[in-house]
């Protein structure tokens, strides 16, 4: 007796539930019952629940039959023959999907000599317990789970070939990796993935070693030469927008080059770079702050007085010129119009982006770094068959990550370079480490992979042997070409007339609380006031009333205070503008906050 | 003894050297010192006391906040809270120190540590015979069951005979401390069992209710409040540890080393010992903690901390409503969480803030009044 549930909504009993559960299975593998339906027999609560409803979801698994599996090398062949697809497997009944449900019901072997009578279901591929950017690590079988998490997602922000159409299209920060290439070191899912046809990343030489400290914590050392011949080059592209708003009366906004009598023109030479439809020329070269687009709108407010007023000069300028930080060259120019059918322009600017000190590189395994310094060729150290290593990671990287994946595959890619193939680093299923290091000691290498190394500078001999091969390594898109920012002196809010924050808004550095304490602890006192006179003001403070007061200029500039007008002394006080602030705050509270002066000497 | 004539020279340091250094400055001196040699002595502790001070103007308050507070994030990262000793739990780590640097009131795991004097300590079998005995035992643990006769209006208490002879009490022990609480019965014992009835005139059934309901929660024998004990060897000797404190019953026990036992409930130790134990239990108790840590903090900065806490004579906690609503600066508390509570507060007292401290001389940009900021200079105004 079992109670039987379809989709959640009880239909009624049955009397034998294992009986019944097969059945409704059989229907299902003959193609009787929709392949949709899948059947969980809980055997504690005495309930057979059927869903087939959306929402589930389910993964694709071979049956088992009496401990053989029904997929048998007939099948593989006609499939590679292309003679059945994947779907006539599924509707003969050989490969079933099952939901989280079902899944409980069924005792799945991972591979063929695992199984057992008592199995049901076997894994179509032993690397189906990960996803698919996580397949793209080879050897991900030697590495510590959470690794292999950051290194698939270190692969999403890879730069590479992201679409054969990016010459055309407007995407916001899209890079374009010159010269990628297909990994030597490769899984199965990058054939599956079609990965070789955009690839991001290059096969670099890769030396484990140090080089005077430039890659401690984590940092990379990159062949200076090699940048040069084109090493990890990419090209940023970011549109510029503008688009003619209509408002209420007709009025409309226009892309041209101002007239001088505009409102707002900035110089003849600000507008030096723009043709005559107001857009910028293309392959001008342009850095932060020229106008890319002429536009100019109507007046913010049409008084009834300006009606009569015939003047074009009430017309306000409203370039798009480039933010603080932006340069590039004008690459590619679209009029078009947007969805409510205004003209919408737009610009699309190119960068070309060479490596540099603080660019993030990283291997597939979470090993990521950040360029330390660059080091022409002849000062890197170079092996005793004359290889100069393209990057130099860091020993001290390895042993608390445990990424025992990254050091296979610059073997592995030794192997690959020097043989002349792809080396097959599928999860579970990968190239030996064993014969890999065979392989190697045929092609006249040592078997471990390490080498001999010389120092370019001094033409000595290393100590160690170090541990050198290929590895395809990967630029990630955080550039500090992006990111980087200083001032000296700069914006300032206008609520606090403190300094702005962020870098858009061309923003300071914080010294924060805890900065402002190493200040005190030392001592530091009129430097840490130093520190802090970015706000500071100069008031004129009523001596008899503690109010902060102006300076009249109809009255010849003179100090008033606001209780006691002419009749009282002002001394001029210097405070920050926030604290200032904070005593009207206060006053507008109806609390009257007075200040207290006392002759500083 | 030392002769008089070098007490007499050290004596003459009174004004610039502390008892303490004083003192051991004598002990360590030999007997047979000449004259000359006791005051050169004398001289360069002077000077070893005087190099050794902090100077004038150095932010300690400060320091030593950054030096415990470092370490202190540290300790977040990377510990387990608990420790557990044997089937007792301990808080530790930096549960425990916010508890003792906000003196808070109720502890998570109150405990002692009670040590014993000499005959006491070195057998495992009379201490633990002693940690029974001040376990706080109520009158329900003997009992197997309560019966009520409505008829006859009676209760018979029915009694665990075992336990009773493991506690070495008899039944009259435990008439003897529910006698106040049943006034108005008449109570008979006999073997394994207690029966009362009520006196003169049979009264309502639940009377006899209530009686059963407030006997039950009499302590029979033990100390109040401890809850739990667990004798421990340490080092060679061997301890109470209890779960639930009672410090001021403890200590009156003649067994009990009065020098030794310790509470970690500092409101206790100030109420029972005041306020110099509490400042030296405050050290004790936060340094505890960190050494388990195994970080390294200068205890000076914890005694600089325990010294805050205690220099009103009473206890306060690192809060806004301890130390922090202490401080002179109406804008240093203003700074400190709720600023309009103290602004308004201020505004209603016609509080003056003198800008003596750090905080308000950094919010209105003038030199803070330490360090560089400190020395003023004099001059002759014409």
């Amino acid at each position: 007796m079992a109670d039987v549930y379809i989709n959640a909504k009880f239909v009624g009993t049955i009397d034998d539930p294992t009986v019944f559960v097969s059945e409704i299975k059989d229907h299902r593998r003959k193609g009787t019952f929709p392949l949709e339906v899948n059947v969980y027999h809980d055997t504690v609560a005495q309930e057979v629940r059927i869903f087939s409803d959306e929402g589930r979801s389910r993964r694709p698994l071979i049956i088992i039959r009496e401990g053989k599996s029904l997929l048998t090398a007939k099948h593989c062949e006609q499939l590679k023959d292309g003679e059945i697809t994947w779907f006539d497997l599924v509707r003969q009944g050989v490969i079933e999907y099952l939901d989280a449900a079902e899944e409980e019901n069924a005792l799945v072997a991972w591979d063929e000599d695992n199984i057992t009578t008592d199995h049901t279901h076997m894994e179509v591929t032993k690397g189906s317990i990960s996803g698919v950017t996580a397949s793209l690590v080879p050897f991900g079988n030697f590495m510590p789970s959470q690794r292999l998490i950051i290194g698939s997602k270190n692969q999403k922000q890879a730069l590479g070939f992201y679409a054969a159409n990016y010459s055309l299209r407007m995407d916001m920060d899209a890079n374009i990796l010159h010269y990628s290439q297909a990994p030597l070191v490769r899984t199965k899912v990058h054939d599956v993935s079609g990965y070789g046809d955009h690839p991001s990343g290059q096969n670099m030489v890769v030396a484990v070693m140090c080089y005077d400290g430039y890659n401690m914590e984590d940092g990379v050392i990159l062949n200076k030469s090699s940048v040069e011949r084109g090493l990890a080059r990419s090209t940023y592209y970011k549109p510029v927008s503008a688009e003619e708003l209509r408002y209420s009366g007709g009025l409309i906004d226009e892309i041209s080059v101002p007239d001088k009598d505009v409102k707002g023109y900035r110089s003849e030479k600000d507008y030096s770079l723009l043709e005559g439809d107001g857009l910028v020329y293309p392959e001008a070269k342009l850095s932060e702050g020229d106008v890319v687009i002429g536009r100019t709108s109507p007046p913010r407010f049409l008084s009834s007085m300006d009606e009569y007023n015939l003047s074009a000069a009430t017309r306000r300028e409203s370039s798009i010129s480039l933010k603080h930080g932006d340069r590039g060259v004008a690459d590619f120019v679209v009029v078009t119009e947007n969805e409510e059918g205004n003209r919408l322009v737009q610009v699309r600017l190119r960068e070309e982006r060479i490596p540099e000190i603080g660019d993030k590189f990283t291997s597939r395994h979470g090993q990521k770094g950040v360029t330390g310094v660059l080091v022409p060729q002849q000062d890197i150290p170079f092996s005793v068959s004359g290889i100069v290593p393209d990057l130099i990671f860091t020993p001290h990287g390895i042993s608390s990550r445990m990424t025992v994946s990254h050091l296979i595959e610059l073997l592995g890619g030794k192997v690959g370079a020097l043989g002349g193939r792809y080396v097959d680093g599928t999860l579970f299923e990968s190239e030996t480490e064993e014969d890999l290091r065979t392989e190697l000691q045929k092609l006249g290498f040592r078997e471990d992979g390490t080498e001999v190394f010389h120092d370019g500078r001094t033409g000595r001999q290393m100590l160690a042997r170090i541990y050198v091969g290929s590895m395809y390594y990967l630029r990630l898109r955080h550039m500090v070409a992006n990111k980087i920012q200083a001032r000296a002196r700069g914006p300032i809010q206008l609520l606090t007339r403190q300094p702005t924050e962020g870098k858009a808004k061309e923003g300071g550095l914080r010294l924060g609380e805890m900065e402002k304490d190493t200040l005190i602890a030392h001592g530091a006192s009129l430097l840490l006031k130093e520190r802090f006179d970015a706000d500071k003001v100069v008031v004129p403070v009523c001596e008899k009333s503690g109010l902060m007061g102006f300076y009249d200029f109809r009255r010849n500039g003179k100090a008033i205070s606001p209780m006691f007008g002419e009749n009282s002394d002002l001394s001029n006080i210097e405070i920050s503008y926030a604290f200032k602030l904070m005593l009207d705050e206060v006053r507008s509270l109806g609390i009257y906050a007075k200040l207290v002066l006392n002759n500083k000497y | 003894m030392k002769s008089d004539e070098t007490q007499k020279i050290i004596a003459g340091y009174k004004n610039v050297l502390p008892i303490s250094v004083r003192d051991e400055v004598e002990r360590s001196l030999p007997s047979t010192i000449s004259k000359s040699n006791a005051t050169q002595i004398m001289d360069e502790t002077v000077a070893a006391y005087n190099a050794a001070r902090i100077n004038a103007g150095e932010s300690v308050g400060l320091v030593s906040a950054e030096s415990i507070g470092e370490p202190g994030t540290q300790m977040t990262l990377n510990t387990f809270h608990f420790a557990g000793v044997a089937e007792m739990n301990i808080t530790t780590g930096l549960p425990r120190i916010i508890e003792i640097f906000d003196a808070q009131k109720t502890l998570k795991t109150p405990i002692m540590e009670v040590f014993m004097n000499k005959p006491h300590n070195t057998n495992m079998d009379t201490i633990k015979k002693f940690a029974a005995s001040i376990k706080e035992t109520l009158f329900d643990e003997f009992v197997v069951e309560f019966s009520l006769n409505i008829f006859e209006q009676t209760l018979k208490v029915t009694l665990h005979k075992d336990l009773l002879e493991e506690h070495d009490l008899t039944e009259k022990d435990l008439i003897k401390a529910i006698k106040t609480k049943a006034k108005g019965f008449s109570v008979e014992s006999s073997e394994g069992s207690i029966l009362f009835t009520q006196k003169g005139k049979a009264g309502e059934i639940k009377e006899l209710y209530n009686l059963k309901e407030k006997i039950r929660v009499v302590k029979v024998k033990g100390l109040k409040g401890i809850k739990q004990v667990l004798p421990v060897k340490r080092d060679e000797e061997y301890i109470v540890l209890t779960s639930g404190t009672n410090l001021k019953d403890i200590l009156d026990l003649p067994e009990v080393d009065v020098a030794r036992t310790t509470s970690n409930d500092i409101h206790e130790v100030y109420k029972v010992l005041g306020v110099e134990a509490v400042r030296q239990a405050i050290i004790n108790e936060v340094y505890k903690v960190i050494e388990a840590q195994g970080l390294n903090i200068d205890v000076r900065h914890i005694m600089l901390v325990a010294d805050l806490m205690t220099t009103n004579g009473n206890v306060k906690g690192i809060t806004r409503y301890g130390v922090v609503s202490e401080k002179a600066s109406v804008l240093a508390r203003a700074s400190f969480e709720t600023p309009i509570k103290h602004l308004i507060n201020a505004a209603l007292e016609g509080e003056i803030d003198n800008l003596t401290s750090v905080v308000e001389n950094v919010m209105i940009n003038q030199p803070v009044p330490l360090g560089t900021g400190l020395p003023g200079l004099v001059t002759k105004m014409k």
